[in-house]
């Protein structure tokens, strides 16, 4: 019997579950001998999640044509008629995924082996990283939402657990905290959301939903009480508006983590989820409106912050932010693939740019305010090269990967909302803008920091540089994978993607594709608006040689601004303090005042009864002989009444 | 079922004369403060529901009631020797049988 | 004779270790609990599942009236039976090196528990549970009132008086029972076989549900709880939260609603919304607790509240869910109570504020203490969240909005757990004597095990639903 469950379990070894496995491995090991390994260990987690780029790699190379690898590992969770299985759903959207995750996953350890040479908890970072590759992988290969939630909460932990990594600095545990929070109050949404899948439709596993959810009117009320859940989720991991203020104060983590977790991989989680539920939203015209808005609203609201941050990564936080809002307006206008392809894009150039921005905190010392910078183009040659391609990548200049997808979603938006096109592009001027003003006011003029810190600026070392110099070269070129109809007929993104979205672009009707003209006018006028955006940056940061005010001298709407609009203070007022008046208030004044002194009162009553009927004892015997007759008279008298 | 010298009279008199017995017990027991005069009202009480039990035993021609008369007799013997025991002992100790003097045992 | 054995290794032990010495007795203790969880383990592989009682032991006390002494075990009783067996050996261990006085009369209590708590999950004979319902109170009375903490005599005298009223009312009921039943037994088959007359079953059901609601337990017949918890000395909480409070839950299962259907079936919407309530507002109150073991006393009754809520949901998730909560919150709970016993006995300090820095200073045990804290916020993998998935569903399946009230437990569970532990745990330390050294080898031993349990739990569950399957799926009927 144990041979046969030995036999059992090498059967489930296939490349598809290895993938997982490897991060898996690696988080247990450095876990258990990260103090033996000391800095081995990052070297073991790299390798770790190399195995897994190539095993991901060679399934993606191997995958049939339109044949999804589905298959189930064991029985999770069994009762009733309900049978809830872990497994695993590889196809072509999980695959790209999976690539991002595991290619960039590596370069990004490889980074932190250089990044965090120093740092004690060394082994301790990389475990953790490992841990989240193995959440993340879960998340985007389960075959149901119930795997999918695995992962998901298991990427919040991981998230939990670096942004707190520095767990010695009270503000980083609070900004942990904080992040884990908001991404409940997002996973009680999806929660409620598989429950409703689950009583409904009678599964969780994306084929029985799909198959269930094309049977359900369009627009009914529970596909849209479903996709709303489902998109409650998503905000939170998303950092979409109301949900999004934890993302900025995620900065707190090591820089590796900020461009790994919070802009490359788990942040787009919730648009992998809804580009996975794709028929489930298709079928609700409501969500998807919602889904949009929320998205554009997001996006410029964050963008309008990102113009007054002065902390390096503050800025990538919010451009992250509006990036991400850009994603979703383009899911809710029904442009899945366009939303992913923005999704592969922009995992290229945003982590270049964190890593960008880690390689100048590295090179600065640890300080993060760009007014304390400048002029550092010349002693980090790299860096800078590296950083000016992601700069003009997420600006969208052509020929720039961000160029591509983001002219996607803006050609979508045009056809069919025109108000939506017109915000998008604003928000996507905006982005330029900030973006120079942040690459002139660290890499241009001259430099504004310390004598010492001047002294100490070097280039970082191989491991640093050499992520840089491929994550620049992919986000140079992904844009290619995708090139708009009126350069190729064959947008290979949107075909590999095809055979996922096909059932929702049937049960959506789109608008007709646009014609050649309208799309070189759009692609222009994008060019146009971000060359514009590029020139105010040069004028204000180079020309007139502005400096962002220190911060008690911004006043005015400026300082609003500068203070993320008090979004922050606002919930603390209207949420935080009110649950913790209302917890003082239960237990001072309804369970210790209310309720105990029920229960007390009960039993003062009994004492009271007691020292009250006691004083009938008087010792006069007359007295008692006199009680003991009228007793029995009252006695006798029921009886002859009744 | 033949009649015998207790139904000579009317049951009803025999009633009139226990209840008329037992008041008068009770009212002793109630205004009196002598313990002996209470025990001897009590005694009194017993015996008015022994005639009532003779009587009733008489006229319905069953002797179960004579049986609890013998039984209320041994009881009340047994009553009044312990207390009359009782009382003998507290008279030497306060030389006093009124119980309104009896009053120690209170809360 | 399986289950006799089961009873008398610890009531055995328990009178045995009233002459042994010292060390001797912990040592014999730990292994008597070993030696009856081995048994337990043999229990477990020679148990056929098929929704019947398995290990029938029938005898006549009294003929008249009809008294017997009636054990026997399902999936249901198996489970709780694993739950205690398992736990006793831990928290025998967990009290290896701490200052016990008077040990042998220490663990000869808690012996007798074990016997008791074994006793109260496999009667099944209504006279007989309630006599172990009611012994199980005694070892832990004296427990808490010998060797608790400061109040404790008010305190314990309050817990005692609070249970010994509830279990009064059921006494009652189980005595109505008796004449009204047709047999004139309060056998759990006759009694389930003959339910009482509809009239009744109100009243009837009042009395058995407050008499458990007092022990779960659920609001407003909580305030013993947090008091209890506080000031009992570790060992004995984690009987009590461990173990003794899925008495309630299990007799809730066991007896309640076999008992008295129809009572249950209208007054569910009571009941639940009691319990659901009691799920938000310990976990509120939890939030901005400055005592630790007040803080965890309270997400306690959070967590039962959750599984009485499934139980009163009446259907086949909430019941499956409920077993394996129960479960799943008996090895958590008792985890966290003693890793709130840790840092009390080495700081001295049971204010979650004016802390911080054990992490600096132990990492072993801040990496266990937030594997346990990760289970009792129900990550997925680790075993709360498969009670909690279904649990919530279970609730959902009742009424929706009711579900999203409850569903609140995931958030607020969060915040308080993450505050304390930050607050305790993470940061640098605020007192500068702090002195912390890292686990001890029995510590180690608890905790690991109890960490490992937590995920292998977690991503197998299986085992326990088929053990409650089948007799779960009668009641359903």
């Amino acid at each position: 019997m144990m041979m046969d469950n030995l036999l059992e379990l090498t059967k489930l070894i296939t490349p598809a579950t290895l993938v997982p496995l490897f991060p898996l491995m690696g988080f247990l090991i450095i876990a258990l001998f990260g103090k033996q390994l000391n800095h081995v260990s990052g070297w073991l987690a790299s390798a770790m999640i190399l195995v897994s780029f190539s095993l991901t790699c060679y399934l993606f190379l191997n995958l049939p044509d339109n044949k999804d690898l589905n298959f189930e590992l064991w029985q999770w969770m069994k009762w009733g008629n309900v049978t809830l299985s872990f497994g695993f759903l590889i196809d072509h959207l999980s695959l790209i995924m999976m690539l991002v995750i595991t290619g960039i996953g590596f370069l990004i350890h490889l980074y932190s082996i250089g990044y965090m040479h120093h740092d004690e908890g060394f082994s301790r970072f990389f475990s953790y990283l490992n841990l989240f590759i193995f959440f993340m992988l879960l998340l985007v290969m389960g075959n149901s939402y119930l795997i999918m939630f695995i992962g998901w909460e298991g990427v919040g932990l991981a998230s939990y657990l670096l942004i707190g990594f520095w767990f010695k600095n009270d503000a980083y545990n609070d900004a942990a905290k904080k992040a884990f929070i908001m991404n409940r109050i997002g996973d009680l949404g999806f929660l409620l959301a598989m429950f409703f899948m689950l009583f409904y439709f009678g599964g969780l596993d994306y084929l029985t939903i799909n198959e269930a959810a094309s049977g359900i009117e369009l627009g009914s009320m529970l596909i849209t009480a479903i996709t709303l859940l489902l998109f409650v989720g998503a905000m939170g991991k998303s950092a979409q508006i109301p949900l999004y203020t934890w993302l900025p104060d995620a900065m707190a983590g090591p820089t590796p983590v900020s461009a790994l977790i919070h802009a490359a991989t788990m942040v787009t989680a919730g648009i992998y989820m809804i580009a996975r539920s794709n028929i489930l939203f298709a079928m609700a015209p409501h969500t998807m409106d919602v889904v949009m808005w929320v998205g554009v609203a997001t996006s410029i609201f964050a963008a309008v912050i990102g113009m007054k941050q002065n902390d390096i990564k503050k800025v990538l936080a919010y451009s992250t932010v509006s990036q991400l809002g850009l994603m979703f307006a383009a899911l809710g206008m029904g442009a899945f693939e366009s939303g992913m392809f923005h999704v592969v894009t922009h995992a290229f150039f945003k982590a270049l740019l964190f890593l960008g921005a880690g390689s100048v905190i590295h090179a600065m010392s640890g300080e993060q305010d760009i007014r304390n910078m400048g002029g550092l183009a010349k002693s980090i040659r790299i860096t800078w090269g590296t950083f000016l391609i992601g700069t003009l990548a997420i600006s969208g200049i052509f020929p720039f990967s961000g160029f591509f997808s983001k002219d996607e979603i803006l050609a979508n938006a045009y056809n069919g909302h025109t108000l939506v096109w017109i915000l998008l592009s604003i928000s996507s001027m905006i982005t330029a803008f900030y973006m120079f003003r942040l690459f002139f006011l660290t890499f241009s003029k001259g430099f504004r920091g310390t004598e010492e810190q001047k002294s100490h600026l070097h280039e970082s070392p191989w491991t640093m540089t050499v992520p840089l110099l491929v994550l620049s070269i992919f986000a140079v070129l992904a844009g290619f994978w995708g090139l708009p109809a009126v350069l190729s007929d064959n947008h290979m993104f949107a075909n590999y993607l095809a055979p996922i979205f096909a059932e929702s672009k049937h049960i959506l009707t789109l608008h007709a594709h646009l014609d050649h003209p309208t799309e070189w006018m759009l692609m222009g006028i994008a060019t146009l608006a971000a060359l514009i955006s590029i020139g105010l940056a040069y004028h204000f940061y180079i020309k007139s040689n502005l400096l962002p005010e220190s911060d008690d001298e911004t006043k005015g709407i400026t300082k609003w601004v500068a203070n993320k609009f008090y979004v922050d203070e606002i919930y603390d007022k209207v949420f935080v303090r009110p649950i913790m008046l209302l917890s003082d208030l239960f237990y001072v004044l309804v369970d210790k005042l209310i309720i105990d002194l029920l229960v007390m009162a009960t039993a003062w009553i009994v004492g009271f009864t007691g020292r009250t009927m006691r004083l009938v004892q008087t010792g006069n015997t007359g007295l008692y002989l006199f009680l003991m007759v009228i007793g029995m008279m009252v006695f006798m008298f029921i009886q002859l009444v009744y | 079922m033949e009649s015998n010298i207790l139904q000579a009279n009317p049951q009803n008199w025999y009633l009139v004369l226990s209840t008329i017995l037992f008041s008068i017990g009770v009212m002793g027991v109630l205004m009196r403060r002598n313990a002996l005069i209470i025990l001897m009202c009590i005694e009194l009480m017993l015996n008015s529901v022994n005639l009532l039990l003779v009587s009733f035993s008489a006229y319905a021609g069953n002797s179960e009631g004579q049986v609890f008369v013998f039984f209320i007799m041994v009881v009340a013997a047994a009553e009044v020797a312990v207390g009359l025991a009782l009382l003998v002992s507290i008279y030497r100790n306060l030389a006093t049988t009124d119980i309104d003097v009896l009053s120690k045992l209170k809360w | 004779m399986l289950s006799l054995t089961l009873l008398s290794i610890p009531l055995i032990a328990s009178i045995l270790l009233l002459f042994s010495r010292g060390n001797l007795s912990r040592n014999l203790a730990l292994v008597f609990t070993i030696a009856q969880l081995i048994f337990t383990a043999y229990a477990y592989t020679v148990f056929k599942n098929e929704g019947s009682q398995a290990f029938e032991f029938l005898a006549s006390w009294s003929v008249k009236p009809v008294l017997n002494i009636h054990f026997a075990m399902d999936g249901m009783s198996l489970v709780m039976i694993m739950l205690t067996n398992l736990l006793l050996p831990l928290i025998v261990l967990s009290g290896y090196n701490r200052e016990i006085e008077r040990p042998h009369i220490f663990y000869s209590l808690m012996l007798f528990m074990q016997f008791a708590l074994n006793g109260v999950f496999i009667s099944f004979d209504g006279f007989i549970y309630y006599i172990f319902w009611e012994l199980a109170l005694i070892p832990i009375y004296f427990i808490a009132f010998n060797w608790g903490g400061e109040n404790r005599a008010k305190v314990t005298l309050k817990f005692f008086i609070y249970t010994l009223a509830g279990s009064l009312l059921m006494l009652f009921a189980f005595l109505f029972l008796y004449n009204g039943s047709p047999a004139h037994s309060l056998d759990w088959v006759s009694l389930t076989n003959n339910p009482a007359c509809s009239c009744n079953q109100t009243w009837l059901f009042w009395l058995f549900f407050i008499a458990f609601a007092i022990k779960i337990p659920i609001i407003p017949f909580h305030t013993w709880q947090p008091d209890t918890y506080t000031t009992a000395p570790t060992q004995g909480t984690m009987l009590l939260s461990g173990i003794m409070l899925k008495m309630g839950t299990y007799s809730l299962l066991r007896w309640l609603i076999p008992i008295v259907p129809a009572g249950v079936a209208e007054w569910q919407y009571v009941a639940i919304t009691l319990s659901v309530i009691g799920i938000v507002y310990a976990s509120v109150i939890a939030i901005m607790q400055k005592d630790l073991k007040r803080l965890l006393a309270y997400s306690s009754i959070a967590h039962v509240g959750l599984i009485s809520a499934g139980i009163f949901a009446l259907n086949l998730t909430g019941f499956q869910g409920s077993m394996v909560q129960m479960f799943a919150h008996g090895i958590n709970v008792v985890g966290l109570f003693y890793c709130a016993d840790i840092i009390m006995n080495r700081t001295k300090h049971g204010e979650i504020e004016g802390l911080g820095g054990i992490r600096l200073l132990a990492p072993q045990f801040a990496t266990w203490f937030m594997i346990i804290i990760l289970g009792s916020v129900a990550l997925p993998l680790t075993n709360g969240f498969v009670g909690e998935f279904m649990l919530l569903f279970s609730v959902y399946q009742y009424n929706t909005w009711l579900s999203v009230f409850a569903g609140l437990t995931i958030i607020l569970g969060a915040v308080y757990m993450l505050r304390m532990y930050q607050k305790m745990v993470l940061g640098s330390a605020l007192k500068e004597s702090l002195v912390f050294p890292d686990l001890y080898w029995n510590e180690k031993i608890v905790l690991v095990t109890i960490g490992i349990l937590i995920f292998v739990m977690g991503v197998f569950p299986a085992p326990i639903m088929e053990l409650t399957e089948p007799v779960l799926k009668n009641l359903i009927k």
